[in-house]
């Protein structure tokens, strides 16, 4: 008969078991749970990817990356992907020349410039800017926007790739802001202090000192705020117009990427068929172009991080 | 003019721009906000809100987009919170830096929060609705948004988590405490404040997203509030899209009223968000 | 001996809180002159006034006056960014700005109307051997300011102030973060540059303030108790509490 200590180290053995089971299977479902997210990027890339490959099933992947005709939604239709890039880029590029200047001219204020006092109001208001939806700034656009640029330019479309340009901008100026100002709040007082103890006024302070020493973060900053243009939607559904155009003009309407893939998700498209699956494939260009960019981000802060 | 007087100048100058370019983005948000309120505020009434839409601009309503945005959102709270916190947890207490499985998942996180939202509205396409066969229902749109803001909960949550400080563990741990203990009796409920804040955040993220429920729900006319997960429903956000892709600029207005509905909740959120993190942060202080 | 910078009635408040009171002193041109004293005593705060670099901080007050050059560095005719180009400093911790040894000397030359190459050249050289790093850098001027050593940083700092061919020299603790080596070559550099400065050194260490200065000031809470020549300081002080802290009883 086992004595009484040595049920005890029996009891204790057992508890010692149960607890270690619990403590694993806790592991392990938490680790279930992180890798999800691993399986949405595999969803992602499997669907995006299994379509896309029906779809070069029936179009030269050639004519697609090279053609200069969009018109999938046409009897006789012509898949050249290129006009719809090229709206895609004129919207970037416009809204970034809007955004980067505000952007960056707001983040210089906020982190060199302003009292404190001011930078507590103002920091608020502009994530109040950060927060609105993008089909709000979409309504912005066409209905406030598109008749204003109108009485500067009484020949231009409703539908206009401007007026999609200024809103994108407007929308992706928190970003570049809130994280150049970041990237300009990490560079320590010493270094500031230094500059000031020679004599420098504010604006060399910050011009010649601050920015270089942030600078590969504000870069990436701007490269993440286009990456975002690029992939914004209902901002140009809305506003830009559905005309596949190459064209740099903005005053024109063009189609974006996105845009496109409203308006055929919109339709009543047949589950599996070629324009069912041009969804997937321009969906797939547009994750490549946006993956590529947010790793080319990644990469300009990893190679010239600055270690203070 | 003397050399000092010129850089005088300058930094005036440039004073003066970096503070104008600022006001300009304060101006921009000024008139966006009356621009909406002055369109759309004559549409709020009570039967606003116990309307269908219709073809009639003064019968319409948002009684069926409400209660989808209330569904969806619901659903997603449900579905999101539970994953994020979970995947947060893991990587904080759980992980090893070393470990090429974390090293994937951390770096995964970082390049899907930078995936546009319409890319995970044609996963949802793909997968919920096709695939996996939900159709065009409420469940294909929840499970698409809690794909798009889980990424922003897990940093959130994370964040959260190690601000925790060590000392408060390590005594924990000197009790005898197991790893969960800890967790459960130390780590969640002093993270929990922050971890709300940052779901908050991103709740309001996905109450607001309108490109990624569309690609899997997007139906244009509903007169019904869902009954199940499985119904077909329409947000506000898609609400908003169809009334203002509509040639008629009285439904313009329409649009504008159902944007300050959504503006109000999602200030509302904000509110809670902010109201939330600043008692955190004076428990922390004190 | 001639007055460089004269202190009347100084005091100075961080918001409520009153760090400097009622000080006044008279420093001595090209000479060392050290501020000693506990920590939070109020040495590091007066010396950041005698440029202005306390205007960097929100909510500072002062009344009294610092007459230099015959004036009130606080009087509105007097530009900031002159006062400080002519009353140069070095910090606590080495603080080179992220760019080349080269870029660093040659910043505040350039900001205050420099531009020409050759000219500039010869600021570097001179300066780096003003501040006896000419020969450890001489062939690596493109280099990163930051692949120097600590003791090194400090030194290209303290070449960067006399690129501006200053007046005045203010050294806020620039030992305290060196090894004894560093140090030791930042003193014998201290002794070598008061044939030309006006040096006010602010020391933690009461041996510093003796192996190099020749005016020593007692800061006690804010207050300015006992100031004269280093060797009577040391040897006979005249204050009670200044006895008690060179003789170690607190500090």
């Amino acid at each position: 008969m086992a004595t009484y200590e040595e049920k005890s180290n029996m009891t204790d053995n057992k508890e010692k078991k149960r607890r270690r089971m619990k403590e694993k299977s806790i592991s392990t479902i938490l680790l279930v749970l992180a890798s999800l997210s691993i399986f949405t990027t595999i969803g992602i890339v499997a669907t995006l990817s299994k379509e896309t490959i029906a779809f070069f099933g029936e179009v030269s992947i050639i004519d697609f990356l090279t053609g200069t005709e969009w018109t999938a939604l046409f009897a006789n239709p012509k898949f050249g992907v290129l006009p719809l890039v090229a709206g895609t880029l004129m919207i970037a590029i416009y809204g970034s020349v809007v955004a980067i200047p505000i952007g960056l001219g707001s983040a210089i204020y906020l982190s060199e410039y302003a009292s404190d006092r001011t930078r507590k109001v103002i920091k608020p208001l502009l994530e109040i800017l950060a927060g609105i939806p993008s089909i709000v700034y979409g309504y912005f656009a066409l209905t406030f926007i598109t008749p204003i640029l109108k009485i500067f330019f009484p020949t231009i479309n409703i539908f206009n790739a401007l007026s999609g340009s200024i809103a994108v901008g407007i929308m992706i100026i928190p970003m570049i802001s809130s994280l150049s100002e970041d990237a300009m709040k990490a560079v320590p007082d010493e270094i500031r202090h230094a500059a000031y103890a020679l004599g420098s006024t504010k604006f060399e302070v910050s011009t010649k000192v601050v920015i270089p020493a942030a600078l590969s973060s504000i870069i990436s900053s701007f490269v993440l705020a286009i990456s975002r243009a690029i992939g914004e939607t209902m901002i140009v559904t809305l506003a830009a117009g559905s005309t596949p155009k190459l064209t740099l003009n903005p005053l024109e309407s063009v189609q974006t990427m996105t845009a496109f893939i409203v308006q055929v998700a919109k339709g009543d498209v047949t589950h599996g068929g070629l324009i069912y699956k041009t969804i997937f494939a321009v969906g797939m260009l547009l994750f490549l172009m946006t993956l590529f960019m947010n790793i080319i981000a990644r990469m300009i802060i990893k190679k010239y991080r600055e270690e203070y | 003019m003397t050399n000092l007087q010129k850089r005088r100048l300058m930094d005036n100058f440039f004073h003066g721009l970096v503070f104008s370019v600022t006001l300009f983005a304060l101006i921009i948000l000024g008139i966006l906000l009356f621009d909406i309120f002055k369109d759309g505020f004559k549409y709020l009434s009570i039967d606003f809100f116990t309307n269908y839409t219709s073809r009639f601009v003064e019968k319409a309503g948002i009684k069926a987009a409400l209660s989808g945005s209330i569904w969806i959102i619901g659903l997603t709270i449900i579905f999101s919170l539970p994953i994020g916190v979970g995947s947060a947890l893991y990587l904080e207490e759980y992980s090893d830096d070393r470990n090429l499985l974390t090293r994937i998942i951390k770096l995964n996180i970082a390049n899907l929060a930078g995936v546009p939202s319409i890319v995970f509205g044609i996963l949802g396409l793909g997968i919920f609705v096709h695939l996996f066969g939900f159709g065009r229902s409420i469940l294909s749109g929840a499970l698409t948004l809690t794909l798009l803001i889980l990424p922003i909960i897990i940093v959130a949550a994370q964040e959260a988590i190690k601000s925790v400080p060590k000392e408060l563990r390590h005594g924990a741990y000197a009790l005898g405490s197991t790893k969960w203990q800890v967790i459960k009796g130390v780590v969640l409920p002093y993270s929990l404040p922050g971890i709300l804040t940052g779901s908050i955040l991103a709740i309001a993220r996905g109450l607001g997203d309108t490109a990624s429920v569309l690609m899997v729900g997007a139906v244009s006319f509903i007169a019904f509030t869902p009954k199940s997960v499985f119904d077909k429903f329409t947000i506000l956000p898609i609400q908003i899209y169809n009334w203002s892709s509509m040639p008629k600029a009285e439904f313009h207005d329409l649009a504008a009223g159902a944007i300050i509905i959504l503006l109000v909740l999602l200030l509302g959120a904000n509110a809670v968000a902010i109201i939330l993190r600043n008692k955190y942060q004076n428990r922390i202080k004190g | 001996m001639s007055v460089k910078i004269n202190v009347k009635n100084l005091d100075f408040y961080y918001g409520d809180f009153k760090a400097l009171n009622d000080i006044n002193i008279e420093i001595e041109e090209k000479k060392v002159t050290a501020f000693i004293g506990p920590s939070g005593c109020g040495k590091s705060t007066f010396i950041r006034t005698m440029n202005r670099m306390n205007d960097l901080i929100d909510g500072t007050k002062h009344t009294g006056e610092i007459i230099y050059d015959g004036q009130d560095i606080y009087s509105p005719k007097v530009d900031v960014v002159e006062l400080r180009k002519k009353v140069g400093m070095v910090f606590q911790k080495p603080n080179p700005f992220p760019k080349s040894i080269y870029e660093n000397v040659v910043f505040g030359p350039k900001r205050h109307g420099i531009k020409k190459k050759s000219e500039l050249d010869k600021i570097v050289e001179t300066s780096l051997k003003d501040a006896a790093l000419w020969e450890e850098v001489k062939d690596r001027l493109d280099s990163s300011a930051w692949s120097l050593s600590g003791g090194q940083q400090q030194r290209l700092c303290i070449a960067r102030a006399l690129a501006m061919k200053p007046d005045v020299l203010l050294m806020d603790e620039p030992t305290s973060a060196l090894d004894p080596v560093a140090t030791s070559k930042i003193e014998e550099l201290i002794e070598e540059l008061k044939d030309k400065y006006t040096i006010v050194i602010v020391t933690h260490s009461m041996q510093q303030a003796g192996r190099i200065s020749d005016n020593t000031a007692f800061f006690l809470m804010g207050n300015l108790v006992e100031y004269g020549e280093t060797s009577r300081i040391f040897s006979s002080p005249e204050d009670k509490r200044t006895e008690d802290y060179i003789t170690g009883r607190f500090g």
